[in-house]
């Protein structure tokens, strides 16, 4: 799409509104759902992934070092991965904070 | 030309169902559009129709099949009445949307309460904001003809759209009468292979029916509009062309003896026939009346509606159907939107009649116009509309 979606027209748009380019979950923003934003504190966190493993989403994604972090693009803040880390290193804060 | 043959009026929809060729019928028997169903069903069963008969268990699963029908890319059928269009409401609406060319007949019937399986237009009115194309018939061969219209003007590659057939309830589908055929050969010439715009297709993937954010919901909307008016020149041209291949002339806004009228009446569905009557008395005694007769009800046809009006003094206007506690009946408040802001338009007078079956007569027909003249004269209390025939 040429278009940004907040710029498209309505003669933009395919009869019945039918989306023709498959596969397009992944440009959509979920991240704008969230109230509470995780936040690792990855001087207790042993890198086990679970948070990984719970993540709704699959928003979690493993860095180059090793530990796991939240792509903001799709966390919705659950706090799943909070509520499930073993050591409790990730605390979920408000968005304004 | 085909074969002329005396039939019921819903075996005869269902034959011309059959000429149209189609894949999928999906629809649930209701009183009185039964017969139609039904003889579609022998036709497949006979191996007559080679087509998919889906007898499902609600008319709400009936528009749900026919949805994903006519997705696929199949020839799509489906036919209700009153109770089961009110059942089938929510799918009515996405149909329009997701711009399936889906044909439906309405046997048109009153909605409940109190329970009653006769005439009017009560059922149709409940989804006139639906987004489908919306025609109205008179007798058995306009039926008949517009099987095939309604089929070519939905699949037109820009139109696109579902369309309805409103033929009334017994008055038509319960009547016996002459129907002239189409032969294979019109059929062939007037309706081309469906090519569905957009196709569910393991190869292209597509999807359908997704949901709308508050930042596009609008522009849908608008475009959906925009295609229900912009198919009002492709449904004027497929009357045309039905004209050339079987002789037969419709129009959106059709006239009756119109020239030198200072009153005409207005009327949609079987009733114009009856109406056409009470005009042939009243000429006869030298009244200036005439009769204006829609035939296409979405879109609406605003343009050949004023062009018809100019010069009239006065409408009286027939519903059959109620706007409860509104400005009078579905007709006439559009009638009256359509000309408010014309220079010497005429004066309207509203009348709801012919209520569930009940009869109205030539004479009835004459009644209302001299109502109509009492109250333009001031004799009577000019009202927004007016019981005809309510035992006061």
């Amino acid at each position: 799409m040429a278009k940004i979606d907040e710029e498209l027209t309505w003669q933009d748009l395919e009869v019945g509104c039918a989306v023709s380019n498959a596969g397009n979950a992944c440009a959509y923003k979920t991240g704008d759902w969230r109230s509470l934003r995780p936040i690792v504190n990855t001087d207790h966190c042993i890198r086990c992934g679970v948070c990984y493993i719970f993540c709704p989403d699959m928003a979690i994604q493993k860095t180059a070092d090793g530990f796991f972090e939240a792509d903001l693009f799709y966390c919705k803040g659950c706090g799943i991965c909070a509520q499930e880390c073993i050591t409790g290193c990730i605390t979920m804060v408000q968005e304004e904070e | 030309m085909g074969k002329r043959v005396g039939i019921e009026v819903s075996l005869a929809a269902a034959e011309a169902v059959k000429m149209a060729d189609v894949d999928v019928v999906a629809a649930y028997p209701i009183t009185p559009q039964t017969h139609i169903v039904e003889h579609l069903s022998e036709l497949v069963a006979d191996g007559e129709l080679d087509a998919e008969f889906i007898p499902v268990e609600s008319e709400h699963s009936a528009m749900s099949v026919c949805c994903g029908s006519s997705a696929v890319g199949a020839r799509t059928f489906t036919c209700t009445s009153s109770q089961g269009l009110a059942l089938m409401n929510e799918i009515v609406f996405i149909a329009a949307s997701l711009r399936l060319p889906i044909v439906m007949i309405l046997a048109n019937r009153s909605l409940s309460g109190p329970l009653s399986i006769w005439n009017d237009h009560t059922d149709v009115m409940s989804v006139r904001d639906c987004g489908w194309i919306q025609v109205f018939v008179e007798n058995g061969q306009e039926v008949f003809d517009h099987v095939m219209f309604a089929y070519r003007v939905a699949e037109a590659a820009n139109v696109s759209l579902p369309v309805m057939i409103n033929m009334d309830g017994f008055i038509l589908t319960h009547m016996i009468e002459p129907i002239e055929y189409w032969d294979e050969d019109q059929v062939k010439k007037y309706l081309p292979e469906f090519k569905p715009v957009n196709q569910l297709h393991p190869d292209r993937p597509v999807t359908m029916g997704a949901f709308g954010m508050p930042f596009i919901f609008t522009e849908t909307k608008k475009a959906q509009d925009e295609a229900l008016i912009a198919s009002k020149p492709e449904i004027v041209k497929a009357w045309s062309e039905l004209h050339e291949v079987v002789g037969r002339s419709y129009k959106p806004v059709e006239t009756y003896r119109l020239d030198g009228a200072e009153v005409a009446y207005v009327t949609m569905g079987s009733f114009s026939e009856t109406a056409s009557l009470a005009v042939d008395e009243l000429r006869s005694q030298g009244k200036p009346v005439g009769q204006i007769r829609l035939r296409l009800w979405r879109p609406f046809p605003f343009e050949e509606l004023r062009e018809v009006t100019r010069g009239l003094k006065r409408l009286v206007v027939i519903d059959r159907a109620i706007s409860f506690g509104g400005p009078g009946g579905p007709v006439s408040s559009e009638i009256r939107s359509a000309l408010y802001e014309e220079e010497h338009a005429p004066s309207v007078t509203n009348f709801i009649c012919g209520l569930a079956g009940r009869d109205v007569s030539p004479d009835d027909f004459i009644a209302m116009y001299q109502q109509a003249e009492e109250m333009s004269r001031g004799t009577v209390r000019q009202e927004d509309y007016v019981y005809h025939g309510v035992r006061e």
